[in-house]
Parts: structure tokens; sequence; C-alpha cells
């Protein structure tokens, strides 16, 4: 295993609303997926720093579900989602909601493939609702909030940016 | 609004045929003619691909009658790369930060232990969360 840093690569396909996410890590898929169950470690990773991760429930296996709250100042931006299959070191599906846009889900599948080097491969495909949902993601990148997203997103329209 | 601005430039790219319209464009202005030349369909149906492209912004028409050439706005396709841009960069921080925690956990922990609770009776869970 060498310990350089890998490449995150990102999809977004023609024919549906799916938003891929691949990338490679120098741990074997057992550690990787633990680092996906477990809450604990999940809050060390999931989220931006400046924001504060708190969770609520998290019941990563079949049937199981989840809520957690990410909290900078003021801004409190709740997720949630049921975990639909769960077979430990191989995959992950679940559905995630972004609390601001609560008829908004998303169906997640991680996978997670062994490497012939020891590490792992990560591939997380999301399917949104439409095309639209899917732009309203990808503009807003989510974890940072929408409205930061789309007033960046009005500066740019208006030509005032760059 | 902008998310709806955004999205239409989203879908205007999620046909091949305009995404290879938008490509061709990039080397220069072309008429709706020269478009539709490579593509085994009309004329009129490049110059419906041509109103999605030019609703979402993405192309001008000059009003020059007899040519009307389409004008490629760069800009705002760029701001479309951007922002995926932008999403795979928030991917990668997030995923970087994975990296420090894997390589913080110890090597030697076993997988998670399967369910041990036989001994008493019941699957715990359901009732610790009824959201």
């Amino acid at each position: 295993m060498t310990t350089m840093t890998h490449e995150t690569e990102i999809t977004a396909d023609d024919k549906v609303p799916v938003i891929r996410i691949t990338r490679q890590f120098d741990a074997p898929p057992a550690k990787v997926f633990r680092a996906h169950v477990d809450p604990a470690l999940l809050a060390q990773w999931l989220g931006p720093r400046d924001l504060e991760m708190t969770v609520d429930y998290f019941d990563c296996r079949t049937g199981g579900a989840y809520r957690y709250v990410q909290r900078r100042g003021e801004d409190e931006f709740g997720f949630h989602g049921s975990f639909h299959e769960v077979r430990p070191n191989e995959v992950i599906v679940q559905t995630f909601t972004f609390e601001g846009v609560p008829d908004g889900v998303a169906l997640d599948r991680a996978q997670f493939e062994a490497l012939e080097d020891g590490g792992t491969r990560l591939t997380v495909t999301s399917l949104v609702g439409s095309f639209e949902e899917r732009a309203a993601i990808l503009a807003s990148g989510m974890e940072h909030g929408v409205r930061e997203g789309y007033e960046k997103l009005d500066e740019l329209l208006r030509g005032t940016a760059g | 609004m902008p998310g709806d601005a955004l999205s239409r430039v989203f879908a205007a790219v999620s046909d091949p045929i305009r995404r290879d319209m938008v490509a061709r464009l990039a080397d220069g202005d072309a008429t709706v003619n020269e478009l539709a030349e490579p593509y085994d369909v009309t004329v009129q149906a490049v110059s419906k691909h041509l109103k999605v492209l030019e609703d979402a912004g993405l192309v001008s028409r000059s009003r020059d009658a007899q040519r009307r050439p389409v004008h490629l706005e760069a800009e705002v396709f760029d701001l479309m790369t951007k922002w995926i841009e932008r999403y795979r960069r928030q991917a990668d921080e997030r995923y970087r930060r994975l990296d420090e925690v894997l390589r913080a956990m110890p090597d030697d922990e076993q997988p998670p232990p399967p369910p041990r609770q036989s001994n008493r009776g019941r699957k715990r869970g359901h009732d610790d969360h009824d959201a």
C-alpha cells in the first residue's frame, strides 16, 4: 500500500439523475466500512471541520435508521434516512434527506471493493428524484448550506465575480 | 431563481447531441444548417435543441436574420463545470478527512462482532428511535 493521496472522481450520469463518486483508500474494506458505520468515527470525517456534527441516532444495519445534525453558529442542518441494506465490508444502501428540503430524498449506494494492494475502492452512487434536484444539489454542495451556494451562484450569474 | 437557471443548464447538457453541439460551438460560431450537418436529424430537430440551449443561456443567436450564427456563452458553460468541480472538491476534502481517520484507526481490530443478543432474547434497536 502506498500512502499517496488519491483522486476523488465525480460523474454526473446523462441518462438518470445520478451523481457517482469514486475514491480509493489505503485501508482494507473492513476498516473503511467501520469508519462509515461507527457514528463516533463518522462524525470525525463526514462534515467540514467548521461544522459540529451531533448524531441523534445511528443504527447502521438493514432496516435501521439515522439522523444527525450539523451546526455552525446559529445555523443547523439536519439529515436523516433509513438503512435499506447493510452488508458488512461490502455495501450500504441508504436513503438520505436534507431536512431543509424535506420532500427531497436520495437513494445512496456505497460499495466497498477490496483492491489487490490491500486498499479499498469506494463507489458512492446517489440517485435523486429529478435532474433539477441533482442540479440543485451540485450547485449547493449541500454541506456548505443551500443559501451560501445560491448567494455565490447569484453573484456568478450576475457576472460580478471574476 | 438561480437554482432554476442552473437546472436548465444541467438539463440542457444532459442530451448527447446538445453536448456535442456545445463542443463544436466552442471552436467557433456556426449556423443552424452547419450544426445540423453531422446529425441524422432534421434542421427542425436541431432548432429545438438550440432552443433548449438558448433558454438555458448557454448559447445566443445574433439578430442577423439571414445567417443567425449561434454563439456559445462560454461563461455560463464554465459556471456549470465550476459547480461540479466545487462539489468534487468538497467530496475530496471529506475523503481526505476519512484518510486521516483510517490512519488513526488500529490495524488489528476485528470486524464488528456478529450480533450476540441471542441469550438476551429480544433484538434490540427499534425502541430507541421512533422517528
